[in-house]
């Protein structure tokens, strides 16, 4: 039995990205959000939880993405991370797919800017590639933007 | 991890700090004999543990260290500095290999050879043992035996007593108080009696205190009181939902949820409660360890030992105290040679006392050393470009003080490695900011510096005022808060002045910054001014003492809210602490007032704003030829004027009511006792003491300044004149600061200042004195 992991996938703009399944909490439909004044572009605002507030991060804004069209809501994807939970806004949601990790590769040169920083690698399947998200370095929202914004208040 | 081994390290860490504790105690108190069980008690559980354990190098350190004490219990040894030294060193080495069992499993293979044969030396210090042991008075001998029996009842093995007995009898018999030597055999069972009693009788009430409580893991009162947030937001909900409906039924039961969930939530924040006291107890070894190194003699006194706080906050106020009492013995209290000097004793004070106060913690650390150089703060801070030479100069000596709050600052001559390095005070803020807290800062040059920190009882559950701005809402802890105001539409564009372009408020007097919410969160309706039919509706809020205004669209109520804390993402975001959910389930942002503050730049201008008021005002004098002159007479012919704005009153007093105090005249007025200055006495010029007219009343002007008051009798008041002033002539000395003319006669110019220093010296100290109500 070759060792496979299951992925939690969904889409965002045109690629197809997929996260560790153990690392999901949740998936849920789009959730009314409180915004937050001055507060990067890519945090979209924060969502109660059963009671958890939570932050949502806009993840076609966090790969540098072009922006949602204003009409299409968002899906949550709600992960663990070492800080908390986050909750990942994409455009659709994906079935869990099972992969054998052989079909692991390294990320293609086509793939540039951000998004390289944070896919850990692809797997090719039929047809088209999913990207694999590492959700911690997601998390971690870049330096340049919240430097600018503590520059910004001094 | 082994519960065995967790619940080893755990005991054996509150053992050291008692230890610790007691060291330093016996330092001071050398024969108390409690103290120096207690201490040969802990090494010697110690050991046994750890012997139990299999941590042979843990086994041996405590070993040689219980051998020393042992001596030192049967009174053949008396702690000195070097005894105390080793053994504290001792505790070190302990909690460093505790410290490597915890992370490792196993201490680190160590040379401690040089540590045990020091232990060992002292143990068998020869001259040492027979000076001390005649210095040990008879009482010492009995208590030998004594020991013996009771040792023995905690610890099983009988083995014990044996080699014990076996090291004490011969010195005893070889003691020069040969006569005391019967009295010691004869001795033991006699007093071993009662001992045996006393010691099973502590071990009984010991045992009583250790049933009542219980030790619980810190991440379950976490979880406890997340709970109890969550039930005091559903409690909320369910609040709001009573409001919408009548039934009584369902009004009573969530009435009595309310009463329930309010008791719960202060009991549940008790548990995390825990008195100061556990911070504190650290400190007497770090001012001992500090002050010796430093060679200066320090007594350190603490009040209020018992005060409590939540556990979150003890975490993280620990650093900053400790850093605070360094800086105290570093730099604030003088080496011995000096204080005596300065005709101070030579040992310096150091005294630190927490209370509650006003729904907050209030912790002092106040010492009595040289105090803070004012010139060489505001010099230092010049040269590290932090403020310019002229902002020093229009600094109040409080915000001078504060400076060393700045980044980047340090006046320190030596960078030892205990302060001086820059980053401690401004981390000290910071940090105490951080939790909600103030720091505030009082000192006087040759007297001593005082500290003052003061912090919210609870961090957790908070009473807030929500607010409506934007479309948004928005929570504003009511610690923060200072009042609310309400501009109706028509008085706006005349109650909102503009001060170099930015808007402020007159409230009763003082200039308020406004702040508008919307604009400085760039909210919707971002940007327009505000339209002049609206109601304008101002939070007066304060950050970092500055009192400020923040312009919201509508003020909702007050509320009980939880403060959840925002993830990561949003750290740099500096407006806000938090974020609540209210009862409508809805996510609100907590303002953070100072955060706000800084961002707005209101906390900076305010400095700025002072400053331009001032040079506004001086440089109106030179142009303003029109000055408005009290008139008055100070005896018989002679024609004086002082500007009326010194003036604060004028009053008349019987002469019957003049009291002396301290050999000096003195009135009742207003509650204070004002000092009375009788002018004539101090102009040579005006003739000698013209007979007073006995019962007409006196006239006095009262002068203040810097808070005080003093009354200058004068003859008679005649006339408060708004004229111009022509020709003038300077006079120094005699009382005047010149001559003028007035209304076409030569009239005099009190200094008042003079008259008052010749009087009474003190009347002006010159720096602001810190008042002693703060």
């Amino acid at each position: 039995m070759t060792p496979t992991k299951q992925f939690a996938t969904f889409t965002l703009n045109s690629l197809f990205l997929g996260v560790d399944v153990l690392k999901v909490q949740e998936v849920i439909r789009y959730q009314t959000m409180t915004r937050v004044p001055t507060a990067p572009a890519m945090v979209e605002g924060l969502i109660n939880l059963r009671g958890q507030i939570i932050t949502a991060i806009d993840l076609r804004l966090r790969l540098d993405l072009p922006a949602r069209p204003d009409d299409q809501l968002p899906m949550n994807v709600v992960v663990r991370t070492d800080d908390g939970a986050l909750s990942l806004l994409v455009d659709e949601i994906g079935d869990v797919v099972e992969i054998a990790d052989e079909s692991f590769e390294r990320i293609p040169e086509t793939v540039t800017g951000v998004v390289r920083d944070l896919v850990t690698g692809v797997y090719k399947l039929d047809g088209r590639l999913l990207l694999i998200l590492d959700t911690e370095k997601a998390a971690n929202l870049p330096m340049a933007s919240t430097l600018a914004l503590v520059s910004a208040k001094n | 991890m082994d519960d065995l081994i967790k619940e080893f390290l755990i005991e054996s860490h509150e053992n050291l700090d008692r230890l610790e504790r007691d060291l330093v105690e016996l330092e001071k108190d050398p024969h108390d004999k409690e103290t120096l069980s207690s201490i040969f008690r802990t090494i010697h559980t110690l050991k046994g543990s750890a012997g139990f354990l299999g941590y042979g190098q843990l086994e041996a350190v405590s070993h040689v260290g219980e051998n020393l004490l042992s001596r030192m219990r049967d009174g053949l040894l008396v702690i000195n500095p070097d005894i105390a030294g080793a053994l504290l060193a001792t505790v070190d080495v302990v909690r460093r290999m505790l410290g490597e069992i915890e992370s490792t499993g196993a201490p680190e293979e160590r040379d401690y050879s040089a540590l045990i044969q020091l232990l060992d030396r002292l143990k068998d210090g020869p001259i040492a043992a027979t000076e001390t042991h005649v210095e040990v008075s008879p009482p010492a001998i009995i208590a030998a035996p004594v020991v013996i029996v009771a040792a023995p009842t905690p610890v099983a093995p009988i083995v014990g007593a044996a080699p014990v007995a076996v090291e004490v009898t011969p010195v005893a018999v070889a003691a020069p108080v040969a006569v005391a030597a019967p009295v010691a055999i004869a001795a033991p069972v006699a007093v071993a009696a009662p001992v045996a009693v006393a010691s099973e009788h502590v071990e009984q009430r010991s045992s009583a205190a250790s049933d009542s409580s219980i030790r619980v893991d810190v991440s379950l009162l976490d979880k406890l009181m997340n709970l109890v947030g969550e039930l005091v937001l559903a409690r909320n909900q369910v609040l709001q939902f009573t409001s919408q409906h009548t039934d009584s039924a369902f009004a009573a039961t969530a009435q009595r949820l309310n009463l329930i969930t309010t008791e719960l939530q202060g009991s549940a924040m008790k548990t995390r409660m825990q008195p100061i006291g556990n911070i504190w107890s650290k400190l007497p070894r770090v001012v001992r360890d500090l002050s010796a190194s430093c060679g200066k003699e320090i007594r350190l006194e603490m009040e209020g030992k018992d005060t409590e706080l939540d556990k979150t906050i003890i975490e993280a106020i620990k650093d900053p105290l400790t850093h605070i009492v360094r800086n105290s013995v570093d730099h604030g209290i003088e080496t011995p040679e000096v204080r005596m000097e300065r005709g101070k004793a030579a040992e310096g004070c150091l005294k630190m006392r927490a209370f509650h106060e006003g729904g907050q913690v209030n912790i002092e650390i106040i010492d009595d050393g040289g105090g803070i150089d004012l010139d060489r703060v505001k010099q230092k801070a010049i040269q590290r470009g932090i403020i310019s030479a002229e902002q020093a100069a229009r600094m109040s000596d409080h915000e001078g003080l504060h400076l060393i709050f700045m980044p980047g600052f340090s006046t320190a001559e030596k960078i030892t490695n205990v302060s001086g390095r820059g980053v401690g005070m401004d981390v000290v803020k910071t940090n105490i900011e951080k939790i909600g807290g103030t720091v505030d800062l009082q000192s006087q040059l040759g007297k001593g510096t005082t500290l003052k920190i003061k912090i919210p009882l609870t961090l957790a559950i908070i009473p807030a005022l929500v607010v409506t701005s934007g479309g948004e809402r928005f929570a504003i802890p009511q610690i923060s808060l200072l009042e609310l105001l309400r501009l109706e539409a028509a008085n706006v564009s005349q109650q909102i002045e503009y001060v170099h372009g930015a808007p402020v408020y007159r409230l009763r007097g003082k200039l308020l910054p406004l702040v508008y919410l919307n604009r400085e969160l760039k909210l919707n309706h971002a940007g327009a001014v505000p339209q002049e039919e609206r109601e304008v509706n101002i939070v007066v809020v304060q950050a970092d003492g500055h009192p400020f205004g923040l312009v919201v669209d509508d003020i909702n109520d007050t509320q009980e809210i939880v403060v959840k804390p925002l993830g990561k993402q949003l750290k740099g975001v500096g407006c806000f602490a938090g974020a609540t959910i209210m009862g409508d389930g809805r996510v609100a942002l907590i303002l953070d007032v100072l955060g706000l503050a800084q961002q707005s730049r209101v906390v900076a201008e305010i400095h700025d704003r002072n400053s331009h008021l001032d040079s506004a005002a001086e440089s109106r004098k030179p142009q303003d030829d029109k000055q408005t002159l009290l008139l008055f007479s100070a005896g018989q012919g002679t024609r004086m004027a002082i500007p009326l704005s010194m003036v604060a009153r004028l009053e008349e007093f019987p002469r019957s009511s003049v009291e002396y105090s301290g050999g000096r005249p003195v009135v009742r007025y207003r509650g204070q006792i004002l000092p009375l200055i009788k002018v004539a006495q101090y102009l040579p010029q005006v003739g000698a003491q013209v007979g007073e007219d006995e019962d007409a009343a006196m006239q006095v002007v009262v002068y203040s300044e810097n808070g005080k008051s003093v009354g200058l009798v004068v003859g008679r008041i005649d006339d408060i004149v708004s004229e111009v002033i022509t020709e003038k002539r300077h006079a120094y000395g005699n009382g005047i600061l010149g001559s003028i003319v007035v209304q076409d006669q030569v009239t005099d110019l009190l200094d008042v200042h003079s008259v008052i220093r010749a009087s009474d010296p003190s009347f002006n100290p010159g720096r602001g004195t810190p008042s002693a109500a703060a």
